[in-house]
C-alpha cells in the first residue's frame, strides 16, 4: 500500500493538509468528509475507524466544534487523521459515519452525549454515558469540571433521598498528577492546598 | 480414643435440654457469624474485594464467604468502587431491595468521598443515598483492611439491640 497523500489530494481537492505531529491528516468539509472516509478505506486500505472524537474550541471561537477521526490500517499499520469542521455553533451537525464502520455507533453516541453534536443518519442517537434526562453536555467549554446541580436520573428515588446532583468540592482542585518528583507528589493532588498545612501558602 | 473432659462442657443431665441467655446475644451472634455481603463491586477495589474472597485472605473465616448477587438473599451492601451518579439510583433499589436487618461497608475513598474523581458523573460518597455503617480508607484498601471492617462490623452489630428494642419500645 502506499501513501494515500497524492490520492487524496487528486481527488479531494477541498481537502487541506492540517498540521500534525504523528500521523499524516487532512481538514474536509463536512459536505465531502464521509466520501473522503469511504476512499480512505476502500483504496487506501485504512479499514479500521479507531475513534471519533471531537473538539470544542470554546464559544467565542467560530467554527466552534471540529469532529475528528482516526483511521488505522491493519496491513500497512498506519494511522491517518481526519479533521471537518460543523457549520453552526448552536446546532452542530455532522454526517454519521455508521454506513462505513458500525464501530461508530457507539463513538459517535459519545461524541453526542459529551459535546452535543448531532451526527446526521445515525440509526439510535442517544446519550451512552450520562443518562437520557442529563440537561448539560459535560465536555463543553463552558461546562465546569464540578458540574452543575440537577436532578438525579430516578425522580422516585431522589424524592425518597431528597438527594440530587451537587457540584463536587473541588478543595483546591482539580486534581491532577506531576509526573516527576518524589512519589508522594507525583500522585494526583491538588494544586492549590493552601487548605493544608504541611504545605507551603500559595 | 481420646474422649474430652466433660466437666467443662454443657451437661444436659444436671441442666437439662435449656440454655438461658439473653435474646439479643443469640440473635447477634447468628447474624453476626452468617454475614452474607452483596458485592457492590462497581471499579478497581472490586478487585481487592475478590482477593478478600478468594483463599489467600479468604473472609470465610468470618462467616461472609457467600456473596450472594440477589439483594434478597444478602445481609451486607460493600459498596468497592466508584458510585457514578447513573449508578446510584440503581445501587438505592438494590439496597432498597435488601431485606432487614442490612449493613453497608463504604470501601475505599471512592464509596467513601468520591476520592479523587472531584466531578461532575460522581456521587461524592455513597452515604448521600445510603447509610453507612463502616468506611474504609485507602485507594484500594488491602484485604486486611476490609477484612477489618467486617470485624469493626461485627462488633457494631454486636452491640445492636435485635430483640429488646422491640420488647421495650420505650427504653
Ligand atoms: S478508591 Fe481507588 S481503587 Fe477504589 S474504586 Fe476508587 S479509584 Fe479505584
Amino acid at each position: 500500500m502506499t501513501d494515500a497523500a497524492p490520492a487524496v489530494a487528486q481527488n479531494f481537492p477541498s481537502a487541506s493538509p492540517r498540521p500534525s505531529l504523528d500521523c499524516p491528516a487532512w481538514n474536509v468539509p463536512p459536505a465531502d468528509a464521509l466520501a473522503l472516509l469511504k476512499s480512505l478505506r476502500d483504496d487506501s486500505g485504512y479499514d479500521m475507524l479507531v475513534d471519533v472524537t471531537a473538539i470544542d474550541w470554546s464559544a467565542e471561537k467560530s467554527p466552534r466544534f471540529t469532529v475528528v477521526w482516526h483511521l488505522y490500517s491493519t496491513t500497512a499499520h498506519r494511522y491517518v487523521r481526519i479533521a471537518a469542521e460543523c457549520a453552526s455553533a448552536a446546532d452542530p451537525v455532522m454526517p454519521s459515519a455508521t454506513g462505513l464502520w458500525p464501530a461508530a455507533n457507539w463513538h459517535e453516541r459519545e461524541t453526542f452525549d459529551m459535546f452535543g453534536i448531532k451526527f446526521a443518519g445515525h440509526p439510535d442517537l442517544r446519550r451512552i454515558l450520562m443518562w437520557d434526562a442529563y440537561p448539560y453536555f459535560p465536555l463543553r467549554k463552558e461546562f465546569p469540571l464540578a458540574g452543575i446541580p440537577t436532578d438525579l436520573p430516578d425522580p422516585d428515588i431522589a424524592a425518597g433521598m431528597k438527594a440530587k446532583v451537587i457540584p463536587a468540592p473541588m478543595a483546591g482542585g482539580p486534581f491532577v498528577a506531576t509526573p516527576g518528583g518524589a512519589m508522594s507528589d507525583a500522585e494526583p493532588r491538588a494544586k492549590d492546598e493552601s487548605w493544608n498545612e504541611g504545605r507551603e501558602k500559595k | 480414643m481420646v474422649t474430652a473432659p466433660n466437666e467443662l462442657t454443657y451437661n444436659s443431665k444436671i441442666e437439662g435440654d435449656v440454655v438461658v441467655t439473653r435474646a439479643d446475644a443469640a440473635i447477634n451472634w447468628v447474624r453476626n457469624h452468617s454475614m452474607w455481603p452483596m458485592p457492590m463491586g462497581l471499579a478497581c477495589c472490586a478487585i481487592e474485594l475478590m482477593a478478600t474472597a478468594s483463599s489467600r485472605y479468604d473472609i470465610a473465616r468470618f462467616g461472609a464467604e457467600v456473596m450472594r448477587f440477589s439483594p434478597r438473599q444478602s445481609d451486607c451492601m460493600i459498596v468497592a468502587g466508584t458510585v457514578t451518579y447513573k449508578m446510584a439510583t440503581a445501587l438505592r433499589r438494590i439496597y432498597d431491595q435488601m431485606a432487614e436487618p442490612k449493613w453497608v461497608i463504604a470501601m475505599g475513598a471512592c464509596a467513601s468521598t468520591g476520592g479523587m474523581y472531584r466531578s461532575y458523573a460522581v456521587l461524592q460518597g455513597v452515604d448521600r443515598i445510603v447509610p453507612v455503617d463502616v468506611y474504609v480508607s485507602g485507594c484500594p484498601p488491602r484485604p486486611e483492611a476490609l477484612l477489618d471492617a467486617l470485624m469493626k462490623l461485627q462488633n457494631k452489630v454486636k452491640r445492636e439491640r435485635s430483640a429488646s428494642k422491640l420488647f421495650h419500645k420505650s427504653a
